[in-house]
């Protein structure tokens, strides 16, 4: 079978099944690409070519039995934010060099359970912080459509390796938009679910009331299948929500009529990219002409999202990464008393975007600004999420840009961090907000670089969402096209 | 609003990090950048609004205090940077 690693999850499952192509034989393929794709694009952290063969003979046995998962036999990468027992999990960064997990998140061991082969650890910014993947302390991962260009953050590995084919799917986090971003930046399909809906035990926390772990894929179908597989209840997650997942991939029904979408005015700005704006118009067509009704709908508290946002995930992340003591794991700086061996070793460990968003977020806490910024964040965060609740009162879903341009050069941004916190405009309201979020191919710009159609929707309403870009994927050829690497 | 290299110091004491002289510098002009940006906050009204701090609409989750999943020892400490026995290892903090 030539190019296997190019296979769809749902191919790839039916062949698996039918015994076209065994599990090793689809890891190996997948291994060899990453082997050959590996040193230009630099998508992962640690790659786990030994666990993941015998994951593959493991989903083989399975496989023969008759009545395996969808999922078995899958090769998928993970964030490195995510924990794997046994293989070593750095968040990208030096802090975690050598932390090796005494456990597994619980999104990782359902995959496993389901006999996914999971290839490798994922590049991702350091502790999720970035747009662009450029923060991460072991290397810059590269668009796999323009090698001079970032492939968006915070998971911009799992991004890029589902585009170039490293692995068939793979999981991320969005905490601002880190999911929906890289998959419009390297054309695949992301999707950031409801916050409460999938499980983030075991998942390295940056700002616990915003962040979110969700899947990426090179189709609709597949992030469907990667869905179903992550989310669900889970007791050791007080924030996990108790509700039933519907089988999203068996739901996908491409049928539009009645349904009614929201564009928002202010997501069409001064200063973004001319062919962005008209990409996604056209796409708003497809899903008319599909049989959606579109109105013009109002988020009138957009423009404060940005502030609000990080106001919020700097403070949480401020108090989460307290726990980098250097004392229970982690990378330790020498010192001869405690409060100088606290310092130095976060000195030494942090990387400068996760200092500067510490001191940020510190600042906000702070006793004498507690009121000014961070209470005022979230009373800010209430007006965000108000909107939204009255526009998806009437609307089923909302229809917006992923991100007002198309990936940027490496190094165009890093000198001004406000610059690059703008990248994230278009979709850190949806965290706000706590609602479902998506992002799949609507275009390309005149240099080739993928746009970004974002579609929002309902709290738990993965289904309405992941029907909609099922649609118009079925109507369109954007999610066929693939970078030449 | 203008941070001063003094308060960049407070706050880094605070976050329990060292900064270098150059780092003390770079924040300053950064974070005063940022806030100032972030000022834009004060033009809504914000008198009469509740504040979201979490979206899970759920009561506090209770479990039964017993101990149901346990990492063995030897695999918590194999990540520590200086253990003594089955103790983490701390610079001095009692005279």
């Amino acid at each position: 079978m030539a190019e296997a690693y190019r296979l769809s999850i749902d191919a790839a499952s039916a062949a698996l099944a039918v015994r076209d192509i065994s599990a090793v034989e689809l890891t190996r393929a997948v291994l060899a690409r990453i082997e050959a794709t590996e040193p230009a694009l630099r998508s992962f952290i640690t790659v786990a070519a030994d666990a993941a063969l015998a994951q593959a003979q493991a989903a083989d046995a399975r496989l023969a039995g008759g009545d395996a998962p969808a999922l078995c036999g899958i090769p998928l990468a993970i964030k490195d934010v995510i924990l794997t027992r046994g293989l070593r999990s750095t968040a990208g960064s030096k802090i975690l060099g050598n932390f090796v997990p005494p456990y597994s998140a619980t999104v990782t061991r359902k995959l496993l359970d389901a006999g996914a082969v999971c290839v490798g650890k994922a590049n991702c910014d350091e502790f999720a912080m970035g747009s662009s993947t450029e923060n991460s302390a072991y290397a810059i991962t590269r668009n796999p459509w323009n090698l001079s260009c970032v492939p968006g953050g915070s998971s911009g590995g799992s991004a890029s390796a589902v585009a170039a084919g490293q692995c068939l799917g793979a999981l991320g986090t969005d905490t601002g938009g880190s999911i929906r971003q890289p998959a419009a930046c390297c054309g695949v399909v992301g999707i950031k679910p409801t916050y409460g809906r999938v499980s983030r035990y075991g998942v390295v926390a940056y700002a616990s009331s915003l962040d979110q772990v969700g899947p990426l894929g090179r189709t609709v179908a597949d992030c469907a299948h990667l869905l179903g597989a992550i989310a669900g209840h889970d007791p050791r997650d007080s924030t996990s929500v108790d509700c039933p997942t519907p089988d999203y991939r068996a739901a996908l029904s491409g049928k539009l009529a009645g349904l009614r979408l929201g564009l928002p005015k202010e997501y069409f700005v001064d200063g973004m990219q001319p062919e962005v704006e008209q990409a996604v118009r056209a796409a708003v067509r497809q899903l008319e002409s599909l049989g959606a009704a579109v109105d013009e709908v109002s988020l009138p508290h957009t423009e404060y999202a940005i502030a609000a946002y990080y106001l919020i995930a700097t403070a949480e992340a401020s108090s989460n990464l307290s726990r980098y003591d250097g004392i229970k794991y982690g990378f330790r700086a020498e010192a001869e008393a405690l409060l100088e061996m606290y310092r130095r070793t976060r000195a030494q460990g942090f990387g400068a975007e996760v200092k500067r968003r510490i001191m940020l977020g510190t600042y906000a806490l702070s006793s004498g600004y507690y009121d000014a910024y961070y209470l005022k964040a979230q009373k800010v965060r209430t007006l965000v999420r108000n909107d939204f609740l009255a526009v998806l009162d009437r609307c089923h879903a909302i229809v917006t840009p992923t991100a007002p341009t198309t990936a940027f050069r490496i190094g165009e941004k890093t000198a001004d961090p406000l610059q690059m916190y703008l990248a994230d405009i278009f979709t850190v309201s949806v965290n706000l907000a706590g609602l479902p979020g998506l992002s799949l191919p609507c275009g390309f710009d005149r240099t080739g670089l993928p746009i970004g159609l974002q579609l929002i929707g309902r709290p738990f309403d993965e289904q309405t969402v992941l029907n909609l870009a099922y649609a118009y994927e079925q109507a369109t050829q954007w999610h066929l096209q693939q970078p030449e690497i | 609003m203008s941070l001063s290299p003094a308060d960049v110091r407070h706050i880094a004491m605070l976050a329990r990090l060292e900064l270098s002289q150059e780092e003390e510098l770079a924040f300053c002009a950064q974070l005063d950048h940022i806030l100032e940006h972030f000022e834009k906050l004060r033009q809504l009204d914000t008198e009469n609004v509740v504040p979201t701090a979490h979206l899970a609409e759920m009561a506090s989750a209770f479990r039964e205090d017993v101990v149901s999943h346990v990492p063995a020892v030897a695999e918590l400490l194999a990540n520590a940077p200086a253990r003594d026995g089955d103790f983490f290892k701390v610079p001095q903090i009692i005279e």
